[in-house]
């Protein structure tokens, strides 16, 4: 399972992932078009910032997800890809995912008043916050290879 | 995260301010800094160019993603690009003020600008002559005509080097400039020849773009040394006066009327007004016992607190807070440094926002356009306005905090040349560097800029102002720094007689009772608004001519603890060019280029002896000044 990643060091607080996320869950998914909708689409990640550290907060599809565990209204659900997403026309607005989410990443649609949350980008190959990234602080990387990969860097500190 | 009420300023005033403002839910420029957090990196360390349609380009620092945008400008390219056209803008801004100016001597001097009488004839023939304009036997109106024209060819691309940059700096400089080619010939061409340079496939080498920008800053220099010339022309050269500081001279029985921006034009002039018996019977006659008040924010508020005494109410990072006083019955404003979010803050209660300049219109204020050619019949209109919304004040709102300080302001460099010739007439800098060789004076400070939401208000000022001073650093202030010290006491002789170290406060005291004082000078020395910071290069470039040796060997130093806008950034780097080692205290947006750092905190020493100093912590940055000064002391041959 592919899932995205941060990393801190990276991050320059530019909140391009937070354009291409909100230009991706616009109607047209343009730039142009996004900046004139009204309502304006809204990010599902958020750039924070405390202590002179930069980082996207994201959605991290967690296996035990407390907010799915917590939908009283059957709105959220695990698809095929095992991504935490929203059968939108069942949510009831009782936010009890909101309390829960250990992320803060999940938020109120207030004009539909509808729970929002991040759908990794079920249709793309690479989440829109991936693709708009210019620095590789958010990246793709495959869960199974993180392991190996890191034990090579642990090595390679060491030889070093 | 937002900070805590605490971390946005030392000053009590703003606080209080910003309490109400927080109880009431009034945005400032505070809630607005923390809502843009966090800013993007790439802007932060200069990293991103929108000079063309292909872009905008971004270069990463990091290993991953581009390394040079699309043209095929790298990193030092686009940090070079970007500070020179911070440079550009700011002397476009002192340009423009200069430029008002002279257009306004002019038809003073031909008659069509009544309000505007040559009021100090000596310092007009002391320009006059410095730039070579004939004065004897000549009528005051045919010489100012003639330094007017003057001052206006000073714009446009000469054949010579520029009038009020070359005949104000030490020939040493003019044959430094000569020599690396940084010499401007017109105020309003360097800047268009900066613009020029760094557009789309023109210059490439981070160098030489800078070496562009130190040109250009040498125009802003100049335009600065023609602000101060000609204001004090029309409206009388400073000399010291004791006013008040701080939101406490708001007066909950008078029509309280504001001065923010910059050029003495307008502010002078409503000065002038305010003081009609007329306005202020009006005034009385709506309800306001005590009459018209008149007090200064930012850099007109110096201005005017030199020549008319006028209390300053605050500096230019809190501007809302006056509004906040619930007080204040109109905020007048010219150009630069007018938050658009006064506007705003205005709404939420009867003060007027009442922009005057055909260039600086905000939508919501009311616009009541300032022409030369009825200066006072405008100023009238204004004070009129004011009064008309003092009858809608809201009494539950009012909340003046009950802060003022003492303020002694206006030591222009012939003020300063006046009370020392008290103490020696035939002579008068020999007291002054006698004590800089003797070790009484370590060095001289020049505090300059603004206050930053990305400091806490004041705190760099008055941290770094206690270290100098006990070690008997001379400080010099203008602008927004002047406001700090003012607003915290520091601009008294009782600060002298608190902070001064032993040899400092015996000079300031000899100079003060030779004054007829009665006690010392004032820690600071107050030069102006942020055009004035040629009258401290004026002092140096005495002192220097004196001693027979050039700026950059001179135990004088710059510093903007908390700067914010592009005039800084031009003031800054010709204060580098004039040879003095500069602080600054917030990181400029330059880190993204190794070159640029480079250049500017290192390679300028060697071409012009200045240099910029980054430190962000004040304790560090005063240690860092007092070792350059140590440096050039010993370098003189004087005790270290």
């Amino acid at each position: 399972m592919k899932q995205i990643f941060v990393r801190p060091e990276l991050c320059m607080g530019c909140r391009s992932c937070e354009i291409g996320c909100a230009v991706q869950h616009s109607k047209d998914k343009t730039l142009f078009s996004a900046v004139l909708q009204s309502p304006p689409p809204s990010p599902r990640l958020f750039v924070e910032s405390a202590e002179g550290i930069k980082m996207p907060v994201i959605c991290r599809h967690c296996e035990e997800a407390p907010c799915l565990n917590g939908c009283i209204s059957g709105c959220l659900y695990r698809d095929e890809k095992g991504f935490v997403r929203r059968k939108k026309e069942r949510c009831i607005g009782c936010w009890s995912c909101i309390m829960l989410c250990p992320f803060g990443v999940i938020t109120r649609d207030k004009d539909k008043r509808i729970a929002v949350k991040c759908d990794r980008c079920h249709k793309l190959d690479v989440p829109a916050c991936v693709d708009a990234c210019p620095t590789g602080a958010l990246v793709l990387v495959d869960i199974d290879e993180v392991p190996k990969e890191m034990r090579t860097r642990v090595v390679l500190a060491e030889t070093r | 995260m937002e900070k805590s009420i605490k971390e946005k300023s030392l000053d009590r005033a703003t606080l209080s301010a910003l309490d109400i403002a927080e109880k009431t839910k009034i945005r400032t420029v505070w809630d607005r800094y923390a809502a843009q957090k966090p800013q993007c990196g790439f802007g932060e360390t200069g990293l991103c160019c929108r000079h063309c349609l292909q872009g905008p380009c971004r270069i990463s620092p990091f290993e991953h993603g581009a390394k040079e945008g699309v043209c095929g400008a790298n990193a030092d390219v686009m940090v070079a690009r970007g500070i020179s056209r911070a440079v550009a803008a700011g002397t476009a801004s002192h340009g423009g003020h200069a430029k008002h100016m002279a257009h306004t001597l002019l038809k003073s001097a031909m008659g069509e600008a009544p309000d505007y009488p040559i009021r100090d004839e000596a310092k007009l023939k002391a320009v006059a002559e410095r730039i070579g304009v004939k004065t004897g036997g000549r009528k005051i109106n045919e010489i100012a005509a003639d330094v007017a024209r003057m001052a206006l060819a000073d714009f446009s691309e000469k054949e010579s080097p520029l009038t009020w940059a070359a005949t104000t700096v030490t020939k040493g400089r003019v044959e430094t400039f000569l020599k690396y080619g940084v010499v401007p010939t017109g105020i309003d061409s360097a800047v268009s020849e900066s613009m020029h340079r760094t557009t789309y496939g023109v210059d490439a080498d981070p160098v030489n773009i800078l070496l562009g920008a130190i040109k250009s800053s040498l125009a802003d220099y100049a335009a600065c040394h023609m602000a101060t010339d000609l204001a004090d022309i029309l409206f009388g050269t400073p000399s010291p006066v004791v006013t008040q500081a701080n939101l406490g001279v708001l007066k909950k029985d008078a029509v309280n009327i504001a001065l923010h921006g910059h050029n003495p034009l307008l502010s002078d002039i409503v000065a002038q007004v305010a003081d009609e018996k007329e306005l202020n019977d009006k005034a009385r006659a709506a309800g306001a016992r005590e009459g018209i008040n008149v007090v200064g924010v930012c850099c007109t508020g110096n201005e005017v607190m030199m020549r008319h005494k006028i209390p300053l109410a605050t500096s230019s990072v809190s501007q809302e807070a006056v509004i906040l006083t619930g007080a204040l019955d109109a905020m007048v404003v010219d150009y630069q440094c007018i938050m658009p979010a006064l506007a705003g803050v205005a709404e939420c209660y009867h003060t007027r926002l009442i922009t005057t300049m055909p260039i600086a219109k905000i939508p919501k204020a009311l616009h009541i356009e300032f022409h030369e050619a009825n200066a006072k019949e405008s100023a009238r209109k204004i004070i009129e306005t004011a009064i008309e919304a003092f009858r809608k004040r809201d009494a539950a709102k009012i909340n003046i905090p009950d802060v003022t300080t003492t303020a002694f302001a206006g030591f222009s460099t012939e003020a300063i040349v006046g009370a020392l010739a008290l103490v020696n007439k035939e002579d008068p800098l020999k007291p002054l560097i006698d004590n800089i060789v003797a070790g009484n004076i370590y060095g001289v400070c020049l505090f300059a800029g603004c206050n930053t939401v990305k400091v806490t208000q004041d705190a760099n000022y008055t941290v770094m102002i206690k270290e100098l001073a006990k070690r008997n650093v001379l400080i010099l202030a203008t602008g927004c720094a002047s406001g700090a010290f003012a607003r915290h006491g520091f601009m008294t002789p009782e600060a002298t007689e608190k902070y001064a170290g032993p040899g400092l406060k015996a000079v300031l005291t000899a100079v003060g009772q030779a004054a007829g004082l009665g006690g010392p000078l004032p820690l600071v020395l107050h030069m102006g608004s942020c055009v004035d910071n040629s009258r401290a290069v004026d002092v140096a470039v005495a002192v220097a001519n004196k001693l027979g040796v050039d700026l950059h060997m001179l135990p004088v130093v710059a510093s903007a603890p908390e700067p914010v806008t592009e005039k800084a950034v031009a003031i800054g780097t010709w204060a580098v060019a004039a040879g003095l080692p500069t602080h600054i205290g917030v990181v400029p947006p330059v880190l993204g280029s190794k070159v640029v750092t480079e250049v500017l905190t290192s390679a300028a020493k060697d071409l012009f002896g200045g240099y910029f100093i980054v430190e962000t912590d004040p304790v560090a940055a005063a240690e860092k000044l007092i070792a350059v000064m140590g440096e050039r002391r010993k370098g003189l041959g004087l005790s270290a």
